[in-house]
């Protein structure tokens, strides 16, 4: 293939995984930007949203449309409320210890991994996409579908900034990440804010997992990429700005297809992670974060 | 004076368990205690000086190639070998240290992971000298120290039991030492011990260069010792065991790392026999412990009952 | 009357030591052996999970049968199923406590190349018969020891070898190769590519995908326009993506004869949504998952027993697909070494090395319920079965055999002796 289209096609499939990536780390950007915590079982939450999907699939019968929407609503309000119990009942007894709360969620990974290979089972299930649409370019074929994600997750973040510099609950959510002390000083009750923040990264991170199930498949072991490659976002991207999340996804969703049109992808993939520690090494505080 | 006695009998303890214990826990023991080197090298980092590492697979893995391949190509025995790997391990880790250490945090947290996904794939892609993701077994006749056989129970574990010895006392030894007492200035406020003279990237990179050496040798160790090298010991997972044992048995305190290695080799075997999800129990083990027990076992007996505790 | 109904405590204990008195009665009461103990590495959690649970249903299945009949050298036979999760450290702790703590006399059953690598030194250490259900070549290759061996699946290098014949005279003969890029899919480069060579054709694009890629379109450019036949191996959760996206690039457009493993769609059904492409493309399959018209006496049987429908689906559930060309591994390997112990008159561990050397000793292993894959020979040189391969082709939706290989096909040159090795 000549390598124009070529290109194109990189470019294309780099924006989806751009897409799903700045959905999944937009969530990993507000907790770790409002909490100052390390949430390790994010990629898990993404995991959640994928399974249930395919369990909403697997019930509702009728067109696969119905239970992608129905799929839509449902996971992220599940894994949401999950979130909410889990840092109820465990963070916030932690204190959100930095330390403490990795471990916590260490363990939070274990248990939500092996419940899911117990309940849901060790394979790959696929699920239908709402609709079938192959679009033919000149050069090549491409899924529908796929575009179709890039316009989900713009509108979803779109949204969510909205909701943040927009509503109250938003600046809530800003003033506690600017300080944390002045805000209950303000009688802004921190704890549950941290909760509806914690709830909200996990059902961001479940609604990136339901779009992406038609194009993956839901597997237990799901969650591993995304929750590295959320952290690498995030931190590159500087903590505690969701614009930063936003460009770091795109930089590294984008790079990723093209570096390994060049490199053989082993070797791109080394090349790749390397540039993200040495962004970091060189410039700790990320593209857009503020200087320490 | 109290801590090295403690230190010793705990030597002189698992010396004679070789004769108490099965063959079968015997050996499990051996494992631990190498295991535990790696641990008490993470804790040098992470419990006294305050870094978290997220790559110390890599360190490990360092050690392991060091001394494994030696050993396929150059047919070196176990004792070179060791040494070798022992400073594959802290030359790595320095090297990730002149670069890392420039971060702080969660971004040194990241940095340190990446670099280790990097030695990961680096592995893979020169899979034809490495043996990849498949790793390869060592020749029988390089596993061997002095003409002893390392394969065999005895010398094995003796072997471990040296290694940890050795590692055990050093760590000792350091933390009571004056550097020992700055690793814990940078981890208290790093600014304030600027202010007094020290200079935390020396320091900090210090701290990690001997955590790469006890990885180094841990990994070196597991290689003769247990007879294979794959690159399944440079993934995250391996980064994250030092870590929960260290946490388990108690950051910041000489004899945490191996009681929380024990522990979790004790807490896998008892729930694998109850059920066949026994990682869920792990993890609910792990969830408990850091509610309850935050500062690790022996970090919370430090704190409530022996404060003499190093 | 109600004393039997409320026994006391004594009553209990009487009872309970006449009954452990007969049955120490040897003869009149049928008393029962000690039990031949098989441990069973398996790949419960991890990524061989979905690999793993067809590989416990097909070894409790096989075991039953072999009770049913008498059990080994009138012994009946347990199994004991420990979790590696598919991580070669685990592996060989798990080795370790299946022969030390639990006292089994040998172990079977592990998949993934390397896990059974890790864990093979210390088989050989332990001196425990290692017997691997993995179709890796290492066992073949001379990388282990002794008490390795593979009696009960053959290894890729003769599946793959087998295949170039077939593929060159009937598809084409200028090949792109899609491979994961560690040691199995190095595996197929390698192999493929003599094996091609030695048919006239040639392979003249190896596109190698990282392990952990979970998207795969970004590659297909790098096919070769000139490609006449495609080969796929791809393995892992991804491997539907995979099928689909490739379907996606070339639509209903012009294409290359396609050509994969099975292994791509292990467990998953040829008529999901989204592989319609897959229409007319050829697949390897060791064991028919669609069971042929001319299938063996035995098949019906064999899919009775594991619990299989004959279009390779589990019969409790029409959307479990079965791993059907592995999972067979377990059941032969598990008679093997019931011929293995019957040959050397196996009593305890001490007859260990005697049942290496029986199983050395085999030669033609002939087609029977024992060995429902096929006919097979072992290579008691290179501790490797060999049998033969079959081709299928995707029609409605549905694999169909069309050509199934010789042994001859897939035979090699030995590269090891582990007969002159010491134990």
């Amino acid at each position: 293939m000549a390598f124009g289209p070529f290109l194109l096609l990189a470019l294309m499939e780099g924006l989806v995984t751009s897409a799903v990536l700045a959905l999944a780390a937009a969530g990993l950007s507000l907790v770790f930007g409002v909490m100052r915590v390390v949430n390790v079982a994010h990629g898990e939450f993404y995991m959640l949203g994928a399974v249930l999907a395919w369990a909403v699939s697997a019930v509702v019968p009728g067109p696969p449309a119905v239970a992608f929407v129905l799929a839509l609503i449902i996971a992220p309000f599940l894994v949401a409320a999950f979130a909410a119990a889990a840092d109820g009942l465990i963070l916030k007894r932690l204190n959100y210890d930095p330390e403490a709360t990795i471990v916590a969620t260490i363990g939070l990974l274990y248990m939500i991994q092996q419940a899911t290979l117990s309940l849901y089972g060790p394979n790959a299930n696929p699920v239908q996409a709402p609709f079938e649409w192959r679009i033919q370019l000149p050069w090549f074929g491409y899924s529908g579908y796929k575009l179709f994600v890039v316009v989900a997750a713009c509108l979803v973040l779109v949204a969510l900034w909205s909701f943040l510099s927009r509503t109250k609950a938003g600046l809530i959510m800003r003033a506690t990440q600017i300080d944390r002390t002045t805000a209950r000083a303000f009688g802004i009750n921190v704890d549950r804010v941290y909760m509806g923040t914690f709830a909200l990264g996990a059902g961001l991170a479940a609604l990136a997992g339901v779009l992406i199930v038609p194009i993956q498949q839901a597997h237990y072991l799901m969650g591993g990429d995304p929750l590295l490659l959320s952290f690498i976002v995030v931190i590159i991207g500087g903590l505690g700005s969701l614009r930063g999340t936003l460009v770091a996804a795109l930089f590294i969703g984008l790079s990723d297809g093209v570096i390994s049109m060049f490199f053989t992808p082993t070797l791109a993939k080394i090349l790749a992670t390397l540039l993200v520690a040495m962004v970091l090494v060189f410039r700790p505080q990320g593209l857009f974060g503020a200087k320490a | 004076m109290k801590a090295w006695t403690l230190h010793l009998a705990l030597i002189a303890g698992l010396f004679a368990a070789q004769f108490l214990l099965s063959p079968y826990h015997a050996t499990n023991l051996a494992r631990i205690m190498v295991l535990a080197v790696f641990a008490m090298g993470y804790n040098l980092a992470f419990g006294y000086t305050g870094l978290l590492s997220l790559g110390h697979a890599l360190f490990f893995a360092a050690g392991m190639y060091a001394a494994g391949l030696s050993a396929q190509f150059w047919g070196l025995s176990a004792g070179p070998a060791l040494i070798l790997g022992i400073f594959g391990g802290g030359a790595m880790a320095a090297a990730v240290g002149l670069l890392a250490l420039r971060t702080a945090g969660v971004s040194f947290m990241i940095v340190t992971l990446m670099f280790a996904q990097a030695g990961y794939l680096t592995i893979l892609y020169f899979g034809a000298t490495t043996g990849g993701d498949e790793g390869f077994t060592l020749p029988a006749a390089t596993r061997t120290f002095l003409g002893f056989d390392l394969s065999t129970d005895t010398p094995r574990f003796l072997a471990a039991l040296t290694i940890f010895a050795a590692g055990l006392l050093v760590s000792l030894v350091v933390v009571r030492s004056p550097f020992g007492r700055t690793m814990v200035a940078m981890r208290e406020n790093e600014e304030r011990s600027r202010m007094l003279g020290m200079n935390p990237f020396t320091v900090k990179l210090a701290a990690l260069a001997i955590s790469g050496l006890y990885s180094g040798a841990a990994g070196a160790a597991y290689a003769l010792l247990f007879g294979y090298v794959g690159a399944s010991f440079a993934t995250i997972q391996y980064s994250i065991l030092p870590m929960l044992y260290v946490l388990l048995g108690g950051a910041g305190t000489t004899l945490g790392p191996f009681l929380g290695a024990v522990l979790m080799f004790a807490l896998i075997e008892a729930a694998s026999n109850l059920t066949s999800a026994y990682l869920f129990l792990v993890g609910a083990a792990l969830v408990a412990l850091v509610l309850f027990a935050p500062k690790g076992i022996l970090g919370t007996v430090r704190e409530r009952v022996a404060r003499w505790l190093p | 009357m109600t004393r039997l109904l409320h026994p006391t405590r004594r009553g209990l204990l009487l009872a309970g030591g006449a009954g452990v008195l007969t049955a120490a009665l040897p003869g009149y009461v049928g008393a029962q052996a000690a039990p031949i103990k098989v441990g069973f590495q398996l790949h419960r959690t991890g990524i061989g999970a979905s690999y793993g649970r067809w590989y416990e249903r097909t070894a409790q299945a096989a075991l039953k049968v072999i009770n049913d009949g008498g059990g080994i050298n009138g012994r009946p036979v347990e199994i004991l199923f420990e979790d590696d999760a598919t991580d070669p450290k685990r592996g060989a702790e798990v080795v370790d406590k299946l022969t030390q703590s639990d006292g089994c006399d040998l172990v079977m059953g592990t998949l993934f190349s390397h896990v059974v690598i890790g864990s093979a030194p210390r088989a050989g250490e332990l001196k425990v018969p290692y017997l691997v259900c993995s179709e890796g070549y290492h066992v073949a290759s001379g990388m282990l020891n002794r008490w390795t061996l593979q009696p009960g699946i053959t290894d890729v290098r003769s599946q793959i070898s087998a295949m170039a014949p077939w593929v060159s005279a009937n598809l084409g003969k200028k090949v792109t190769m899609i491979f994961p890029d560690f040691a199995f899919g190095h595996d197929h480069r390698d192999f493929f590519t003599a094996a091609m060579q030695a048919q006239g054709g040639e392979v003249i694009a190896q596109i190698a995908i990282p392990p952990t890629e979970t998207s795969f379109t970004r590659y297909f450019p790098q096919i070769p326009a000139e490609t006449e036949v495609l080969y796929h191996v791809m393995v892992g959760p991804a491997v539907l993506t995979f099928v689909k996206e490739l379907g996606e690039f070339y639509g209903s457009g012009a294409k290359p004869q396609i050509f994969g493993f099975i292994d791509s769609l292990e467990a998953v059904d040829t008529a999901t949504p989204g592989l319609e492409f897959l229409e007319g493309t050829h697949f390897w399959e060791a064991h028919n998952r669609v069971k042929p018209a001319d299938a063996g006496e035995h098949e019906a049987a064999y899919r009775t027993a594991v619990g299989v429908d004959d279009n390779g689906a589990s019969v409790s559930d029409a959307a479990d697909i079965a791993t059907y060309s592995h999972m067979f591994s377990t059941w032969e390997t598990l008679f093997a070494i019931k011929a293995g112990m019957e040959a050397s008159g196996y009593a305890g561990p001490a007859d260990r090395q005697k049942f290496v050397e029986a199983m050395e000793a085999m030669t033609d292993l002939p087609y029977g319920i024992e060995r429902p894959q096929g006919a097979k020979v072992f290579n008691g040189k290179t501790h490797q079965v060999f049998g033969t391969q079959n081709i299928s082709q995707v029609q409605g939706g549905k694999l169909v055999r069309v050509h199934q290989t010789s042994l001859a096909d897939g035979a090699y040159e030995d590269a090891v002796d582990y007969t002159t090795m010491s134990f």
